[in-house]
């Protein structure tokens, strides 16, 4: 990478960046509308399963395309559970989680690409999610985010989204919020 | 070939005889009067009376041969607390084994899933065939040259019983338990006919995929009541009825949580199997799934075949029920298995797998993958509300207060009934009863209050007009 590409990715790593942390805001503040807008039509969400595997068989940790998940949705059924949590008698959520999204080690995947204009930006990342409700219900989800970050005028758009947890049993009772 | 340690029920020091263990239960459960004490949800002592008396003798659920379908294969699985091995030995036959070596305890096996030559335990070596045999012992002829033990009675643990039924596996770790028939009893049938493929034929299901497993801070007993037929609990899911997950599309809007099972009938037995069915009206042809063209088109068809292999049982669907004592199933929408295994009394391991015609189209396949997944599990729009409620009602059990108050089982006392095409004692009537609970729990307290199989009827049948009056005192 040239002294001028590296300062380019540093630029546009920073963009991607203060994406993540205004969707990151967004859901936080609860402020769903928003977060939904910031979603492209063909998004795919996934939080794929994890598993023990046999370190010859280590690649296959991860469930697969063809495999279950923790959640599968595209646009119209993250728009249903936003909804769902809008109804005011989704009890999973009601009184509603305090949570917060910590995201860091921020990388471009596809940085050739990206820099030649390309639309869509890979970018890996970890997340370190905090909810707490109620009195003492306190979880942690933490893993990595591999998103696809697609630019949209002066802005950018989410166009997928797989999260891989560090937890092959869920220990949580519950996903009802977005990671 | 194995060893069996006899086993001790004795857990609190009352007398032998009154009880096998130091609470009867059936002074906590008065079904007849529909009234059950708190306290089985949350006491140590009584947690551990049941892992005795009801998970060690019972018929458990443990897996698909879809998930072992080669020698060697393995998954692991759950029998009450304690973690087993799901295989199928080098021969072809399958096994169900304790995952706990002979020597030390070790688990020989900590991989979800796989292929195995032998089970090597880490601790110390001991391998195991995956037919169960102990066929070494590192040092073996140095260290036990003086006294040696024969390796033959040292083999992996292996339940007494196993049994199959439409590729599902069964086991128990009792000798003396009845066949897996005769444990189910009419159940068999109900049983037989949600794990059916979509047209009611011998055609292969399998998994869509793998297990989902996580842990909710509930006894398991709530979970299992939950879809033992309680049909009171709608309020539970009124934000995703409002929001509409369902699987049918009118005017382009998706609706509810799921397809029209047509006329409801609730269905319990003796042994304390519970279900609701849905039965379609004559001659009217099913929407189901309409919100994916494929999926509705393949659905329709199967379905068409069903009626015409089954006639009238072909309107008959399975929707929700537990085979007593922990598994749970929805015989068609989402299709699907759900184990509460008890991890101590305010805690359960949730494992849900998920099944498909193994026929079925690619696009079909995908399409319930992401259908069943917004619907149950952790992030399931449905189950996540369900999970709430249950962990706040176990919790209140705990209440210095409210450990005094028993809950309120009497929905539907003293109403039951017969239906020509549904099998076993069935509430229409008020749907809403809580028949198929009250025989859960009457189920559960005699096995924990029988000494042996030998004190509990194993096929149930002069416990039959008990439960329909709401049960013995």
């Amino acid at each position: 990478m040239s002294g001028h590409d590296k300062s380019a990715y540093r630029d546009l790593v920073r963009d991607v960046e203060d994406f993540l942390y205004l969707e990151a805001d967004l859901l936080d503040e609860r402020r769903y509308k928003e977060w939904l807008e910031l979603l492209s039509e063909d998004i795919r969400y996934r939080i794929p399963l994890r598993k023990n595997m046999k370190y010859a068989d280590s690649h296959l940790d991860i469930s697969g395309d063809n495999d279950m998940s923790w959640m599968d949705d595209d646009r119209d059924t993250l728009i249903k559970r936003v909804k769902q949590i809008m109804t005011g008698i989704h009890w999973a959520e009601e009184p509603q989680s305090r949570v917060s999204h910590l995201v860091t080690n921020v990388r471009i995947t596809n940085p050739a690409e990206a820099l030649a204009g390309g639309a869509d930006i890979l970018v890996s990342s970890r997340v370190l999610v905090h909810r707490n409700r109620l009195e003492g219900e306190t979880d942690y989800f933490i893993g990595r985010r591999n998103d696809i970050v697609r630019r949209n005028g002066d802005g950018f758009l989410l166009a997928g989204r797989t999260v891989i947890l560090d937890q092959a049993t869920l220990l949580a009772k519950n996903l009802t919020i977005f990671i | 070939m194995n060893r069996r340690i006899p086993i001790n029920l004795d857990v609190g020091g009352k007398p032998e005889g009154a009880s096998a263990g130091s609470f009867a239960a059936r002074d906590a459960v008065a079904t007849s009067s529909g009234e059950i004490d708190r306290k089985i949800y949350v006491s140590e002592d009584i947690y551990k009376q049941e892992l005795q008396q009801v998970f060690k003798r019972s018929w458990l659920y443990i897996g698909h041969e879809s998930q072992i379908p080669k020698p060697g294969d393995f998954v692991l699985s759950r029998m009450g607390d304690e973690s087993v091995i799901l295989t199928r030995d080098a021969q072809g036959v399958v096994h169900v084994f304790l995952n706990s070596c002979r020597h030390r305890g070790m688990k020989v096996c900590r991989y979800d899933e796989g292929n195995a030559r032998n089970f090597v335990c880490p601790y110390h070596g001991w391998t195991f065939k995956t037919s169960g045999e102990l066929m070494l012992v590192p040092g073996y002829e140095e260290g036990y040259k003086a006294a040696p033990f024969d390796k033959a009675e040292w083999g992996l643990v292996e339940v007494a019983q196993i049994a199959h039924l439409r590729g599902t596996v069964w086991a128990t770790w009792d000798a003396t338990a009845p066949s897996f028939r005769d444990y189910m009893g009419d159940m068999y049938f109900s049983m037989d006919l949600a794990l059916q493929p979509w047209n009611g034929g011998d055609d292969e299901i399998e998994l869509l995929g793998s297990p989902q497993k996580w842990v909710i801070p509930s006894n398991w007993k709530i979970v299992a009541e939950n879809f033992a037929g309680d049909m009171a609990h709608a309020v539970s899911h009124a934000s995703v009825d409002k929001v509409g997950i369902g699987a049918n599309n009118k005017d382009g809007l998706t609706e509810g949580r799921r397809d029209d099972p047509g006329e409801l009938a609730l269905t319990t037995t003796p042994q304390g199997h519970g279900l609701l069915y849905g039965i379609s009206p004559k001659g009217q042809e099913p929407r189901d799934y309409a919100i994916s063209p494929p999926t509705a088109a393949y659905f329709l068809e199967n379905w068409r075949e069903r009626q015409k292999l089954q006639g009238e049982k072909g309107r008959l669907t399975p929707v929700v029920g537990t085979v007593f004592p922990n598994m749970s199933f929805h015989g068609q929408q989402p299709r699907t298995i759900l184990v509460s295994h008890p991890n101590g009394p305010n805690h359960t391991e949730m494992w849900r797998v998920y099944f498909v015609d193994k026929k079925a189209p690619p696009e079909v396949k995908a399409f319930l993958r992401r259908y069943y997944t917004r619907y149950s599990g952790p992030a399931g729009m449905t189950e996540q509300d369900d999970m709430e409620n249950w962990n706040y009602a176990t919790a209140s059990c705990k209440g210095s207060v409210a450990e005094d108050y028993p809950f309120n089982y009497k929905a539907g006392l003293n109403v039951a009934g017969t239906h020509p095409l549904v099998p076993g004692t069935v509430t229409q009537h008020p749907i809403t009863s809580e028949q198929n609970v009250r025989s859960l729990y009457q189920r559960w307290a005699e096995m924990m209050d029988a000494r042996s199989w030998a004190d509990l009827h194993p096929t149930g049948s002069d416990v039959a007009a008990a439960a329909v009056g709401g049960g013995k005192q």
